[in-house]
């Protein structure tokens, strides 16, 4: 119930209701929008943006760039590993 | 999955890991005890066993499962005033999935429905409303629970059968607030806990600001976390990070989905439809003072509390539960007299073993626990 799960905006359905049709892993549903579009904001705007759906409604844009950086960020953290391992191995070579 | 898969990398997963290792080992050396820390949202209970992330972290790292699940708090009055909406005539009670098998002290709600009562699982409270569209001449009850991150949907769920004029629509609001719930840990004295994993949805909702008291007051770091392992591993290794240089601070680990100042439009609706209620009764915590909500005078037309006459009964837990002591970790969930024998899934007795938010089903689904004997297979060793 407090998960949600990350779709993305393909249509605008009713902008009345404040609805758009949103795309979860292949699955399209109707999903309000308030709490992601900020006053004086046009709805397109939030066409083939990524949000956090949850119990039908939009709660959060997902942020690519922070994602990005968190991934940037791990990912030197696991070349960094490969390149200790490297290290190690040929100190254990050079000292066998 | 986009923003799913990446973050699920057991690469990256083991280094994390790698760094994590020796800043718990040197912790641990200093201190002479093993490391708490505790989780307070059951979504990264959920994940934690799911990917058995407690087995790959270090030995000395022990996770606390905090009382963020919304409906393992959930006290069995409660549900008996549930149930007793239900089965009323000309109701259809709406509910999320998770609540249908709480017990109450007599019957949950799914015990009910199988008596006839008209109850329904719906995926949202947008659904419960379209339901009372449909059927004009029955009163539509939705069931809203859940803590902040809930609570913004039933609120504009709310203001919209205001602008459409929907009368036969009412909320049963048992909302509750993270806030005096964290405090309340905080202040239990059989608890020594050296860092909190932050809830990560609630977050979104209401910014990282108001978890401050954890660093400043009460001097634990905290992280706020996403639910994915690579989240949660990450979350560990920057905490442990703070403790290695003797800060403590609030930390945004899930800066994709959670903006420092939270979301105003959401907040905004939660503020026009709710206040907040003097005390609200938690099972297993007991009261805690302004930690739920209840609707605003002005919205009294769609109160369920309001609309129904309610038994509103205190009903002490179960003698043998021990629910309250397992979610403020001061025992584990197989320390329970009843668990896995009493208690399952299939017969669940406290709310903690219903939702698979809830500690007692998560180590009991899974495999933490010898089936044959019920006590855990590390302790077997
Ligand atoms: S085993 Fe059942 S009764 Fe015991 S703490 Fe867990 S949910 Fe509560």
């Amino acid at each position: 119930m407090c998960l949600g799960i990350p779709g993305q905006v393909v249509a605008i359905t009713d902008e009345a209701a404040q609805l758009a049709s949103v795309d979860v892993c292949g699955v399209k549903r109707q999903v309000n929008y308030a709490c992601v579009l900020t006053e004086g904001e046009n709805a397109e705007s939030l066409l083939g943006a990524w949000v956090l759906v949850h119990v039908g409604f939009a709660m959060s844009r997902i942020d690519e760039e922070e994602a990005q950086n968190t991934l940037a960020l791990l990912s030197q953290l696991d070349e960094l590993n490969e390149e200790m391992d490297a290290i190690r191995a040929s100190v254990e070579d050079s000292a066998s | 999955m986009r923003f799913v898969d990446e973050f699920r990398d057991p690469q990256m997963a083991e280094a994390l890991l790698q760094r994590i290792r020796p800043l718990v080992d040197k912790k641990v050396q200093q201190l002479g005890r093993p490391l708490q820390l505790m989780e307070v949202c059951g979504g990264h209970t959920h994940a934690i066993f799911r990917y058995g992330l407690e087995q790959l972290l270090p030995d000395m790292v022990e996770l606390v499962h905090g009382p963020g699940c919304p409906v393992c708090v959930l006290p069995m009055g409660r549900v008996d005033d549930c149930v007793a909406i239900a089965e009323q005539p000309d109701v259809i009670f709406t509910t999320f999935g998770d609540a249908m098998r709480v017990p109450g002290s007599k019957k949950s709600l799914l015990q009910a429905k199988a008596q006839g009562a008209d109850i329904r699982m719906v995926y949202s409270p947008l659904d419960a409303l379209q339901l009372a569209k449909k059927h004009p001449e029955k009163e539509v009850v939705f069931f809203g629970l859940g803590f902040e991150t809930t609570m913004p949907s039933t609120a504009l769920t709310i203001l919209q059968a205001e602008k459409e004029g929907i009368d036969n629509f009412s909320l049963f609001c048992n909302h509750i607030t993270i806030i005096p719930t964290i405090k309340a840990v905080l202040d239990s004295p059989d608890l020594h806990l050296d860092g909190f994993l932050g809830p990560g949805h609630v977050s979104m909702i209401i910014g990282t600001r108001p978890y401050e008291f954890v660093a400043q007051q009460y001097q634990r770091p905290m992280v706020i976390a996403g639910f994915e392992p690579i989240d949660v591993l990450q979350s560990v290794w920057m905490i442990m990070q703070q403790l290695d240089e003797g800060r403590c601070e609030v930390e945004n680990q899930y800066g994709r989905i959670v903006p420092p100042e939270g979301n105003r439009q959401a907040l905004q609706a939660v503020s026009q439809v709710f206040e907040l209620r003097e005390f609200f009764e938690w099972r297993g915590l007991g009261s805690i003072d302004h930690s739920g909500v209840r609707m605003r005078e002005e919205y009294r037309q769609w109160d369920a509390e309001q609309k129904f006459s309610l038994p509103n009964l205190k009903i002490a837990d179960p003698k043998s539960c021990q629910c309250g002591e397992v979610l403020k970790g001061v025992i584990k969930p197989w320390e329970c007299k009843v668990f896995g024998r009493a208690c399952t899934p299939e017969t669940p007795m406290g709310a903690l073993m219903v939702s698979s938010e809830g500690a007692c089903s998560a180590y009991f689904t899974y495999g933490k626990v010898n089936q044959a004997d019920h006590i855990p297979s590390e302790q077997l060793a």
